[in-house]
């Protein structure tokens, strides 16, 4: 046996040896993210806010396309047919009905009726796709800046962070509200002009302004991994290599402080979503007849006590999102600290 | 770990509790919406007995208490208005809030009562004709006031600080926001010391016009003496007596802090001081309305809430528990969609809704008329008034007398649809158009859940005859604030239809009707001040106008009244949805608060009294 194989390698080249050597390892390699779902999966909370994430996900934009035919079908046997031929979610969140006021969960409204009779469940789906677009939107707005700027901040040092360390002090000074009311009332009309629809128009702004308000924490966040981390002996080593300096920010250093940024990122977009709410309820976010969760919850709250339905729902959509996000985000930041890797 | 615990366990509780405390009070909550708010009418309180307008040489005219005090005089008076109050001078109020704020200090000659009729105040007695205090050719007035009337100071009032009020606010620079009701003087003259002439520019048929109601309280000369012009809101020295102003009703200042509460002390020198029954007055402001009737009705803490503009299903079951009364409130008046007769297009830019850019739609008759027509003015009351409100198809409702029985808004969608197709707009998908002008709408209130609920009850109505409705809200205090540097208010008016509520404040009609004339139109030229915001501006109404300024006649008025309002709502010029009686509250154990139409809900609150 011995000398077989011992002939056998010697009609090899080096190269195929090499292949040999290596055909014997794993399949696939190892890499961060693979690692990264391995630790996740065994992560229960976070799979758990996963799971509860994808399934609101898949309500608010495939669940309407199986709700509303049977709403619409429900409505028309109980003699409040929709007017329209054509039935979208648009048109069944502003279908009203005086027949059923203020109802509660029923089989043919499971989350109840508002003060016009409007469906609550198709209201919070449509509220659904807005709020999670405009939290994930101005999330990864904010999470983007937040990161260009620390990482450039923090990596660099001297000067250019003094200045870009001032600006974010200048803009955490800033009074959110007064100027995203200043903006608002600026640039809605040319915006809703540019979009076509005043709701595609309000989308842009809002998600624009707030994720430009709220990268100030990430950036320190940011920077402050940078500082610590730019010190270490793995990047003395990159820089030995030769390895270019934005190599060796997102490359080296970055993977090394996603723990922090991620949970920034998650609490950004429950942040995101409220801020939206507080925007709609001054009356400068979505219009009045677009329902997002915020304003369900706004104009829900005055019946807290005839229909409490009205605010609970809604208020619990807004928790269950935000608090899934925030279990995935514990999970992430466990999954992908490479001080964890085995 | 066990802390983790112990919070876990805590928050699971708290929100088991709150979960408890939701449903368990949503169950009593569903009888009493059966219940009418039947108290409403209880509360014109029989006591206040004020005097009739004729009455003779009464030198106690005002309205006094007349059974004997059951309960302990003294004691404080909580107010609520949700909307704060925030400036004490009622010439440069921007709201009720402010008047009523002013009206706990100063006082006019005479104010309205819940019959509609004149009771006077600082006035010894109301002129009439009968009794030679009105000229007969309508060019003068001559009112005679209480002698030995006293300002808290304890100095005289005289006729010198009514001459004074008028010169103030005749003043353009002043920038008195109750100027309307001092233009038509021409002179004051005094005759005695509790004689003065009024001299009207033009004859007027409303001899009560000037320092009557909400819009007449008097200031004091020697405290006021230097703020004619525009140092009325500049000089250190007048911005201070605008938050604290010396007056002559019974209490004085002791703190006030704008934008949040008023505190009033007794005034030692009122006339009356001994029958005034409460020692303290505050008036708080904040929150809302929902939480401002709850404060009264739920959980007692204040005597008396203003404006509970709330829909009926929140308002009914918290006026059924029984604590308190709703009195339909004063100053209110006709919820309205005023429809823009200029182009309010942001690509016209300094142009944007200037009465020389007229509509590209809503100048056609039959587009307003259709709406007028598909708007469901019974669904609105029904599902959102309830007993606040009634549909009305009138823009001038009070007094009974000018209240038109000509004009007819019954719903009728066949009839709006026909309408718009024999005008040529035909439906291209769900809106229809014509020439490549589209019926889309922008349509803006204030923010308030009613208004946003009338908002999409008539989107889904205008829906139903091919036009789109934008919907936006804005907040109250920017729609109604009239800052000419904001876009959002209601005098810009850049959108294409907005509702609000707006309604006479004299049982005389004619400032009122005043809003609909050309010379009113709002613009960029007066500072967007004109108090026709919807830029209607037709020679026939004009003219209807002058014809009413010159009429004497109380009937041919009242004729003339109607003519106008006619006018205006059949060419669609506005279109009326609610006559509202948005109620106050008050506790069961206050007297005196009553319904009342054209003067302050508190105009008579010095004879308010707490009963056991």
């Amino acid at each position: 046996m011995a000398e077989i194989e011992l002939n056998g390698a010697v009609g090899l080249s080096a190269s195929a040896r090499a292949q040999q050597m290596t055909s014997r390892m794993p399949a696939k390699p190892r890499t961060l993210l693979s690692d990264a779902w391995r630790r996740f999966r065994r992560h229960r909370l976070a799979m758990l806010g996963v799971v509860v994430l994808l399934t609101l996900a898949l309500m608010s934009f495939i669940g309407p396309y199986f709700y509303i035919p049977r709403l619409a079908a429900e409505l028309a046997a109980i003699g409040s047919p929709f007017l329209q031929e054509r039935v979208d979610l648009q048109t069944a969140i502003d279908h009203l009905d005086f027949m059923s006021i203020l109802s509660g969960p029923s089989a043919i409204h499971p989350f109840g009726t508002d003060d016009l009779g409007r469906d609550l469940l198709a209201r919070a789906l449509y509220g659904g796709r807005v709020s999670l677009l405009v939290g994930l939107t101005a999330m990864a707005i904010a999470i983007s800046l937040g990161t260009i700027i620390g990482a450039t901040a923090g990596f660099f040092g001297g000067i250019v962070d003094q200045i870009l360390m001032r600006i974010t002090d200048l803009f955490l000074s800033l009074p959110v509200i007064p100027l995203t009311l200043l903006v608002v009332y600026l640039f809605r009309d040319p915006v809703i002009k540019a979009m076509g629809s005043p709701e595609a128009g309000i989308f842009t702004i809002v998600v624009t302004v707030i994720g430009c308000l709220a990268w100030m924490s990430t950036a320190r966040i940011v920077r402050a991994s940078f500082l610590s981390l730019k010190e270490k002996e793995f990047v003395e080593a990159a820089t030995a290599l030769g390895v270019s300096r934005p190599a060796i920010m997102f490359r080296h250093i970055l993977p090394n402080a996603i723990g922090p940024i991620i949970v920034a990122a998650t609490l950004e977009v429950g942040s995101a979503i409220i801020t939206e709410s507080t925007l709609s309820f001054l009356g400068v976010g979505f219009p009045p007849d677009t329902p997002t969760w915020g304003r369900l919850v706004t104009d829900g709250s005055q019946y807290l006590q005839a229909a409490p339905w009205l605010a609970l729902f809604p208020g619990g959509l807004i928790f269950l999102t935000v608090l899934s996000i925030n279990f995935v985000g514990d999970g992430l930041r466990d999954a992908l600290d490479p001080r964890s890797r085995l | 770990m066990s802390h983790k615990r112990l919070w876990a366990w805590m928050t699971l509780m708290a929100v088991a509790a709150m979960i408890l405390a939701a449903c368990g009070s949503g169950q009593p909550q569903a009888q009493p919406t059966a219940a009418p708010a039947a108290p409403a009418t209880a509360a014109p309180a029989p006591t206040a007995a004020p005097q009739p307008t004729a009455a003779p040489e009464q030198p106690t005219a005002a309205p006094q208490p007349t059974t004997p005090p059951a309960a302990q005089q003294g004691g404080k008076l909580t107010i609520l208005y949700w909307q704060a109050v925030t400036t004490l001078n009622p010439h440069l109020a921007t709201g009720t809030k402010d008047f009523d704020g002013a009206t706990v200090i100063l006082e006019p000659l005479a104010r309205y009562n819940e019959k509609d009729e004149l009771v006077p105040f600082l006035a010894a007695e109301i002129p009439t004709i009968a009794n030679g205090g009105v000229a007969a050719d309508g060019t003068s007035v001559t009112w005679k006031i209480k002698p030995g009337l006293k300002w808290s100071d304890g100095t005289d009032f005289t006729i010198d600080d009514i001459i004074f009020t008028w010169k103030y606010c005749a003043e353009p620079a002043t920038a008195c926001t109750t100027k309307a009701a001092f233009d038509p003087i021409a002179n004051i003259e005094k005759i005695d010391d509790t004689t003065l002439k009024i001299t009207w520019k033009e004859p007027t048929a409303d001899p009560y016009i000037a320092f009557v109601g909400p819009f007449g309280m008097i200031l004091q000369q020697k405290q006021f003496g230097n703020c004619i012009g525009a140092a009325a809101s500049t000089s250190a020295e007048c911005q201070a007596a605008n938050l604290a102003p010396i007056g002559t009703n019974a209490w004085k200042l002791r703190e006030f802090r704008p934008g949040d509460t008023v505190i009033y002390e007794r005034n030692p020198f009122f006339r009356d001081a001994d029958k005034v029954f409460f020692d303290e007055v505050e008036i708080k402001g904040g929150g809302d309305a929902t939480s401002a009737a709850r404060a009264v009705c739920e959980t007692a803490e204040v005597d008396f809430a203003w404006n509970l503009q709330i829909p009926k299903a929140v308002l009914e079951p918290i006026l059924a528990s029984g604590k308190c009364d709703a009195i339909a409130g004063g100053l209110f008046g006709v919820e309205r969609i005023v429809v823009n007769f200029a182009n309010p297009d942001p690509a016209l830019g300094d142009k944007r809704s200037e009465p020389d850019q007229p509509h590209p739609f809503l100048t056609d008759p039959a587009v307003r008329r259709a709406i007028s027509l598909a708007i469901d003015r019974k669904a609105i009351d029904d599902q959102l008034y309830g007993p606040t409100g009634e549909p009305t198809c009138n823009i001038l409702v009070v007094p009974a007398a000018v209240n038109s029985p000509n004009t007819k808004c019954d719903r009728d969608v066949a009839e709006a649809n026909r309408i718009l197709d024999e005008a040529g707009w035909v439906r291209n998908g769900p809106v229809r158009e014509k020439n490549g002008v589209k019926l889309i709408v922008s349509f803006q209130t204030s923010i308030n859940t009613l208004r946003q609920s009338s908002q999409a009850i008539i989107k889904s109505n205008l829906a139903e005859i091919g036009i789109q409705v934008n919907v936006k809200a804005i907040d109250a205090a920017v729609f109604f604030g009239g800052d000419p540097g904001n876009p959002d208010t209601l005098n810009k008016f850049y959108a294409d239809l907005q509702m609000y509520t707006n309604g006479p404040n004299s049982a005389d009609p004619q400032q009122y009707l005043q809003g609909w004339i050309c010379a009113e139109v709002s613009s960029s030229a007066n500072q967007w001040n004109g108090s026709n915001n919807g830029r209607y501006c037709n020679p026939e109404y004009d003219a209807l106008f002058e014809q009413l300024k010159k009429e004497l006649n109380q009937e041919r008025r009242a004729q003339l009244a109607i003519q106008m309002n006619d006018l205006l709502v059949n060419d669609g010029a506005v279109i009326p949805l609610i006559n509202r009686r948005t109620p106050n509250a008050k506790l069961k154990n206050l007297e005196g608060p009553t319904f009342n139409t054209f003067d302050s809900s508190i105009w008579n609150i010095a004879t308010w009294r707490r009963v056991p």
